[in-house]
């Protein structure tokens, strides 16, 4: 609980957070809400109104099998979060436990491991991700994959500097006097000094997650059509673009603003949890 | 200065064989036979024999290791499934057209990016800061295949401004810098955004030290304090970055090609991906392993220029 006080704390002093936050919110409601708003099924072709530009019956047009660009806009957000979101949570469990380790265990084996991360963190993400998804096949389970890999050394980063720090803490050596395990040191004394850290870490990444998976559905390696992705529906967009410039419009500008409100969420938090800047 | 570049070259191959290492770590975990793959369920048993014996994966793993690392220190990448020419002949023929847009929009990203940024410190949380600050992270949530279909459709399709197709004839200096300008612009726009991001963080910490204070007290005229007691030191940082972010710009230069349907290293990338060209992948990752540790040499040599206590060290 003393962590979500303290949370509530760094947002209460920074209005930018509470925008991005806000629209962020906004997006994931569309999401989870898709079924009741979305008004027609994203997957249904009318090809007598194919390519019809924004009208009142269909408000963002409609596509080159005259399916609703407004009911695939509000569906495909539900590929872009979900994907995103599983990708940035296995690289924080995974990523932030090799850095717990790794930091707590020191020496050699840190060493070694910080090394593996640092090359792993030198491949730009959407190469990584490309190579990996090609590889593997495209798949929705294998987008996360690929993804979380991607920002697995980012976490490990991030938590292990900490974890150096604390582990030497008072408070720590009492533990263990006390004969706590090093699980219990780690995950009830160690982890709770650096949630805010990583959490800044992940808003900032998911934005990075949301643009890698929404460039490799455009590049034709996201989850297969028909399921409405927004950077595939930019792909099939693309190639009407003379004829129909919303198929690439609406879809754009939902990707911009996802971003966007994670930039801005990941940015005011870390002005806020940065001592250096929050002194001032 | 020869004698750090020869130390600072020496010292890269280490990282870069522990790149190769990873690369070949990659797509060795990968599950699945990639000469199933290539050839399909209906292929027959020999001639999937043929072709693992032709990749060269029907031999020990570690076997197959050193064989990946001294071909590829020794500059043979194998030759590409489909065209049978070697890898680093298709990469040489296309890798003008990327250095092109690369290179223009990390000029166009810190002409611009630097003088901002020093801007904004200046006017810390004055309006001129926060409207750069708002629009620079707007630049950075762009994905660059929605701006440069945006950039695309205004100035090429509705203003006729610039041209559509962007392959362009190298031999030729004006189109060659005609079709680069919306493409570069596109690129560079995030580059500008981070940059000019950078920048501003570094300046305001450079101009809250000691010897900024010491300098304008002793009536140093501001506009040198800013350039030769300020910037020079805040452009340590900014120099990591943009070593960074060249990595992260070889990656959206794919798009970028896409999108303006331009040759490169993008445009060869995913025709092999599309025609299940491994042998042709594998090269191309030890390329993009090459350019980024080539890039990070850069960076170290850029901090020698900028700082002399570096080359000392």
């Amino acid at each position: 609980m003393r962590i979500l006080a303290r949370l509530f704390q760094v947002f209460g002093t920074n209005k930018t957070s509470w925008v991005g936050l806000a629209m962020f919110v906004a997006i994931c409601a569309m999401a989870l809400l898709a079924p009741w708003i979305a008004g027609t099924d994203p997957l249904e072709q009318d090809i007598i109104a194919k390519l019809r530009p924004p009208s009142a019956e269909h408000w963002f047009g409609t596509d080159e099998f005259g399916r609703d660009v407004y009911a695939r806009l509000v569906w495909g957000a539900r590929i872009s979060l979900s994907v995103s979101i599983s990708a940035i949570t296995l690289a924080l469990v995974v990523g932030g436990t090799i850095g717990l380790v790794s930091g707590y265990v020191g020496g050699r084996f840190d060493m070694l491991v910080m090394q593996v991360m640092d090359i792993l963190l030198s491949f730009p993400a959407l190469i990584l991700g490309l190579i990996i998804v090609a590889l593997l096949g495209p798949s929705q389970a294998n987008l996360i994959v690929a993804i979380a890999l991607t920002a697995l050394a980012p976490f490990a980063r991030i938590t292990r500097a900490p974890t150096l720090i604390v582990k030497e803490r008072q408070f720590v050596e009492a533990g263990r006097a006390l004969g706590f395990g090093h699980g219990r040191i780690l995950f009830v004394h160690v982890l709770p000094n650096i949630v805010s850290e990583v959490l800044v870490m992940a808003s900032l990444w998911m934005a990075t997650a949301v643009r890698v998976e929404a460039s490799l559905s455009f590049i034709g390696l996201g989850v297969r059509p028909p399921t409405p992705t927004w950077g595939g529906m930019i792909r099939d967009g693309f190639e009407n673009i003379l004829d129909a410039p919303w198929l690439c419009i609406y879809p754009g500008l939902a990707i911009l603003a996802l971003i966007f409100s994670l930039n801005m969420l990941g940015d005011g938090l870390r002005d806020a949890t940065d001592p250096k800047l929050r002194g001032e | 200065m020869i004698w750090y570049v020869a130390k600072r070259l020496l010292a890269a191959m280490p990282t870069l064989v522990a790149v190769l290492t990873v690369v070949f770590v990659i797509v060795r975990i990968i599950p699945g036979d990639p000469a199933l793959t290539v050839l399909g369920d209906q292929a027959t048993p020999q001639a999937l024999a043929a072709l693992r014996e032709k990749l060269g994966i029907d031999k020990p793993l570690l076997a197959q290791y050193f064989d990946f690392i001294t071909a590829a220190l020794t500059g043979d990448l194998g030759r590409s499934l489909v065209s049978g020419r070697p890898v680093i002949q298709e990469v040489v023929a296309v890798l003008p057209h990327t250095l092109d847009l690369t290179i223009s929009s990390l000029v166009l990203g810190t002409a611009l990016g630097v003088p901002l940024g020093v801007w904004a410190a200046l006017r810390r949380n004055r309006l001129a800061d926060y409207v750069i600050r708002i629009v620079s992270l707007v630049g950075l949530s762009f994905p660059v295949f929605v701006s440069g279909i945006f950039l695309l459709m205004v100035f090429s399709l509705h203003y006729r401004l610039f041209p559509v197709i962007g392959t362009s004839n190298l031999a030729d200096l004006g189109d060659r810098t005609w079709k680069l300008v919306l493409p570069t612009i596109t690129l560079g726009l995030v580059m500008v955004a981070y940059i000019t991001r950078v920048t501003r963080s570094a300046m305001l910490q450079v101009l809250s030290e000691d010897y900024v204070r010491t300098a304008r007290a002793k009536g140093v005229p501001a506009r040198l304090v800013i350039r030769r007691h300020a910037l020079r030191n805040a452009l340590i940082p900014v120099v990591t970055v943009v070593g960074l972010y060249l990595g992260i710009n070889i990656g959206n230069s794919v798009l970028t090609e896409i999108v303006f349907n331009r040759p490169g290293l993008g445009k060869v990338i995913v025709t092999a991906l599309n025609q299940r060209d491994y042998a042709m992948l594998q090269g191309l990752m030890v390329i993009y392993c090459f350019l980024i540790v080539v890039t990070n040499l850069l960076t170290d040599l850029a901090y020698g220029l900028i700082d002399p206590r570096v080359k000392q060290a």
